[in-house]
């Protein structure tokens, strides 16, 4: 099995290849190229990862304990201070990562199918899908820290390609370009992070070995990293912020909508966003030892959860609030995280991974049906498009902790560990925000799906193709089953994603009375918010109007998303922006490069030559006076 | 004892006071013929040095400087005439037709 | 011994006029002087042993350009009011200044240089048949150009004598 290892990541990469030759032809001979074709290459190459990993998941189930380890494919680069090979690693967590990603990420190829039918650029998207596959394979398969980060850099090109996949219309570039710049600000972190782990060793360097990267051997070594490990790890979570949206980088997700619907299935659900998540995890030994960097990464997570929550409940594109709801759930993961939880945390990345791609794909059903994404101009689809409407409540369920599905368990484990770990504050509002999250999702489902059609065309509205309709029937029975992977014991499940992750951090005992306690008390919230959603918004649709003049100024503030936007404009952009106009480029660069230096040299030929044609007297004496003293000069530089 | 410094040191102070004339004065006719002593000047060491190295190379050096200044004099004298048609002065300050 | 005298007084008499002819205000006195001056230089040559061109120098300097500027000054009938008046000021003081530094740099140098004087020169040292066989052999060629530079010379000083 060993030996195929490779082939997971490089199959998305030949599809990619394949497919971007058969752009380039395409835009050479300006005739886009049968859909068939792409659509067939660009799914198998996915699909084929996707049977890949099963296989190697099998056989690491066999024997847990022992990762599948290619050892050094090549050696990238060799010095004596560093040595760096290209390897692959799949050990448990890495497997139900690339389980995730292929998995999820195949469904999403085969939807792309139908949604992107007829588009200019089919082939094109497709190669940027098995691109971003290939990126996200190697970032979580890499079995070291700068495989690692090969990976997370690829993932925000990726994304910045497929935000931007419209190109033409300058909005949706200029969100390709925010998220791109956005995440350069926290792959800067994670470099910083990077170099002091390698300072770490260099400084304290024992043993001939040097590949100071590779997980296993920073794991080994860990206590090395004791005096640095919070500066570190702050470090690399400024680069989880950016990658996986927590404040104060989660700007760039909510405007990652420009994309084509499916690419925000795929960077929401099973890529991208999960990077930070996955870092973290891995590295949780490192974690582990910085207490500080924890409470931190858990106070950022759940005030990401709270504030995306927020914003969420206000939204009107569908997208958005999918988006806003996105940030928030991965809030709950960091929140995991900061609670001492990466099995918490992974599992519900699992779990949204499924119900969030349901959601995002049922998002896309409606835009195609429909062309628009404005849901006060929906309504009533529930019996026009029926399967959408089914796997989207079925997902919504799912994200609002509603027992027994997938999302209840994941959300709950990570409620629990943060009443065990954490502050009776934190719990409460993470239980606020889990309300919250139940709340919104309703209400986007039920003005959606149920009540009057707004919609000024109802005829045309149909239900979407096969092949769209298909990934989400997949994906809406993930959501419901994928929770019993991590069946509590209390509930008599055998929580085998904890055996299976268990070696990340050792589970916390917890006496089951007050699990049970616990539960009971979210899932009663969750549902009462629910319900209070659907009544208020289903009989009552007329109450949202009164509310929002009472508290117009709060309402204004929270839809205007808190005014981050605003404030990152005024606080670092503008600045940024003076500084770079008036002083290095009107200052700096126009005064002292172009008029000193070079506008500068010219003056000084120009006045030096008016001072020189002074001595042009035209008088015959002084003429030979200069020769003379030319000879003078000839003549001491002749003697020497 | 006359040695061959003797020359060269007459020489030099031939030159200098034909380079003086040359600079100082503004008559361009005593000019011409500071120019004139200083190719002396110049013809006298060559031959000085010629007859101390026994080769005769700088007497045909010396024949040559004297055929050049020929030719001087003619062009510069032509000059002078007619410039002194055109402008009725020989001071060479009067004349400052020599710029750009 | 006799050489040393008669170094002194050509030296003399060539330096003496020079600086004589730099002083006149009136050029055809001053034409006069050069001659005298060439003549000093021209008893030098034969001094030097090179009797071929002390003849030449004569004939040339002496005989020919001076006759040559001469019969300028003639043509010129410069007027009184057309004599130039140089007057001492500091400027041409500290012209003669650096005249004096250049004069013993030269000197400097030109006593640096070490040469054996031989007394026994080659037979036709200095005479016609010496330096013609050289010209006509080694240096032709310069020889000739030489030819062509005056014929050039006669040329200009025509086109540029002829009253437009």
């Amino acid at each position: 099995m060993v030996k195929f290892l490779p082939l997971i990541p490089l199959l998305p990469l030949a599809g990619f290849l394949f497919n971007a030759g058969l752009a380039l032809v395409a835009t050479r001979r300006k005739k886009a190229p049968a859909e068939w074709l792409p659509s067939l290459i660009g799914c198998l190459a996915p699909f084929l990862s996707f049977v890949l990993s099963v296989g190697a998941f099998w056989v690491l189930r066999q024997n847990p304990h022992e990762p599948l380890i290619t050892g050094p494919l090549f050696s990238w680069f060799s010095t004596s201070l560093l040595s760096v090979d290209f390897g692959f690693l799949v050990d448990p967590l890495s497997s139900v990562m690339i389980l995730i990603v292929t998995g999820v990420g195949t469904l999403i190829h085969i939807y792309s199918i139908g949604y992107m039918k007829g588009d200019q650029g089919f082939a094109r998207y497709f190669s940027y899908l098995n691109l971003f596959l290939f990126f996200m394979l190697l970032l979580v398969m890499g079995d070291n820290l700068l495989v690692l980060f090969v990976g997370w850099e690829g993932v925000g090109l990726c994304s910045y390609l497929l935000i931007g996949f419209w190109f033409t219309d300058a909005e949706k570039a200029a969100a390709g370009f925010k998220a791109f710049v956005v995440n350069r600000i926290g792959d800067f972190g994670f470099l910083i992070g990077l170099f002091l782990i390698l300072f770490a060793f260099l400084s304290q360097s024992q043993g001939s070995e040097n590949s100071y990267l590779n997980y296993s051997f920073m794991e080994n070594h860990k206590e090395i990293f004791a005096p640095l490990a919070t500066v570190i790890t702050l470090c690399l979570f400024a680069g989880a912020t950016g990658k996986s949206a927590q404040i104060p980088l989660y700007v760039w997700l909510p405007d990652a909508m420009a994309g084509p619907t499916p690419v925000s299935a795929l960077i929401h659900a099973a890529t991208m966003v999960t990077a930070g998540i996955y870092m973290v995890a891995r590295l949780f030994f490192l974690f582990e030892m910085a207490p500080v960097t924890l409470s931190i990464i858990g106070s950022i997570g759940l005030a990401t959860a709270l504030m995306a929550a927020l914003i969420g409940l206000t939204q009107y594109d569908i997208k958005k609030v999918l988006a806003y709801s996105t940030v928030s759930q991965l809030g709950y993961m960091f929140l995991a995280l900061g609670m001492g939880a990466p099995v918490a945390a992974i599992f519900h990345l699992m779990t949204h991974a499924f119900f969030k791609a349901c959601l995002f794909l049922g998002a896309g059903s409606v835009i195609h049906a429909l062309h628009d994404q404005d849901i006060r101009n929906m309504g009533g689809l529930f019996s026009k498009m029926k399967y959408t409407g089914i796997t989207f409540l079925v997902a919504t369920l799912a994200i609002a902790g509603i027992p027994p599905l997938s999302g209840f368990f994941s959300k709950d484990e990570i409620l629990l560990m943060t009443y065990v770990n954490g502050s009776p504050v934190f719990y409460i509002l993470s239980v606020l925000t889990a309300g919250l999250t139940a709340f919104y999702m309703f209400r986007l489902f039920v003005t959606t799906f149920l009540g009057k059609t707004r919609h000024p065309h109802p005829d045309h509205i149909h239900e979407s193709s096969l092949v769209m309709v298909y990934p989400l029937k997949i994906l809406a029975f993930l959501s419901i089953v994928g929770g019993l992977v991590g069946l509590p014991h209390v509930l008599g499940g055998e929580n085998r994603i904890h055996h299976w992750l268990g070696y990340l951090k050792e589970a916390t005992e917890v006496p089951h009375q007050l699990e049970l306690r616990l539960m009971v008390i979210s899932t009663v919230w969750c549902l009462f918010m629910s319900g209070l959603a659907f009544y208020l918004y289903c009989c009552h649709p007329g109450w949202t109007k009164r509310l929002k003049q009472k508290g117009a100024l709060i309402y204004s503030f929270i839809f205007n998303k808190f005014k981050i936007d605003e404030l990152y404009q005024a606080v670092i952009i503008k600045p940024l922006l003076f500084i770079s106009t008036t002083l290095l480029w009107k200052g700096s660069d126009q005064k002292i490069v172009d008029g000193i230096l070079v506008h500068g040299w010219t003056k000084v030929a120009t006045v030096s030559a008016r001072l020189l044609s002074l001595l042009q007297t035209g008088v015959l004496g002084h003429y030979l006076l200069f020769l003379w003293g030319g000879l003078i000069v000839f003549l001491f530089l002749a003697v020497r | 004892m006359i040695t061959i410094h003797h020359y060269l040191i007459l020489s030099a102070l031939l030159f200098t006071l034909g380079l003086l004339g040359a600079v100082l004065r503004k008559n361009i006719l005593i000019v011409l013929m500071s120019i004139e002593v200083m190719m002396n000047a110049i013809n006298l060491t060559f031959i000085a040095v010629s007859r101390y190295l026994r080769v005769m190379d700088g007497h045909v050096v010396a024949f040559f400087v004297m055929a050049v200044a020929a030719a001087e004099a003619a062009i510069g004298l032509a000059i002078v005439v007619s410039l002194f048609r055109t402008r009725q002065t020989i001071k060479t300050t009067d004349w400052r037709m020599m710029r750009g | 011994m006799s050489e040393t005298i008669f170094f002194y007084i050509f030296a003399v008499i060539s330096v003496g006029m020079v600086l004589l002819m730099i002083f006149q205000t009136n050029p055809i006195v001053s034409a006069l002087y050069l001659v005298f001056g060439f003549f000093g230089v021209a008893g030098l040559y034969v001094l030097l042993s090179a009797p071929f061109v002390a003849v030449l120098q004569v004939l040339v300097y002496a005989g020919a350009i001076m006759v040559l500027f001469l019969f300028v000054l003639m043509l010129l009938n410069l007027r009184k009011e057309d004599l130039v008046y140089d007057r001492l000021n500091w400027r041409k003081i500290g012209v003669g200044g650096v005249a004096i530094l250049f004069l013993g740099f030269l000197a400097h140098h030109f006593t640096r240089i070490q040469i054996q004087p031989f007394f026994d020169l080659p037979e036709n040292f200095g005479t016609p048949e010496g330096v013609g066989r050289l010209l006509f052999t080694t240096y032709l060629i310069p020889f000739e150009l030489v030819s062509i530079l005056l014929l050039v010379a006669i040329i200009g000083a025509v086109v540029l004598g002829k009253r437009q």
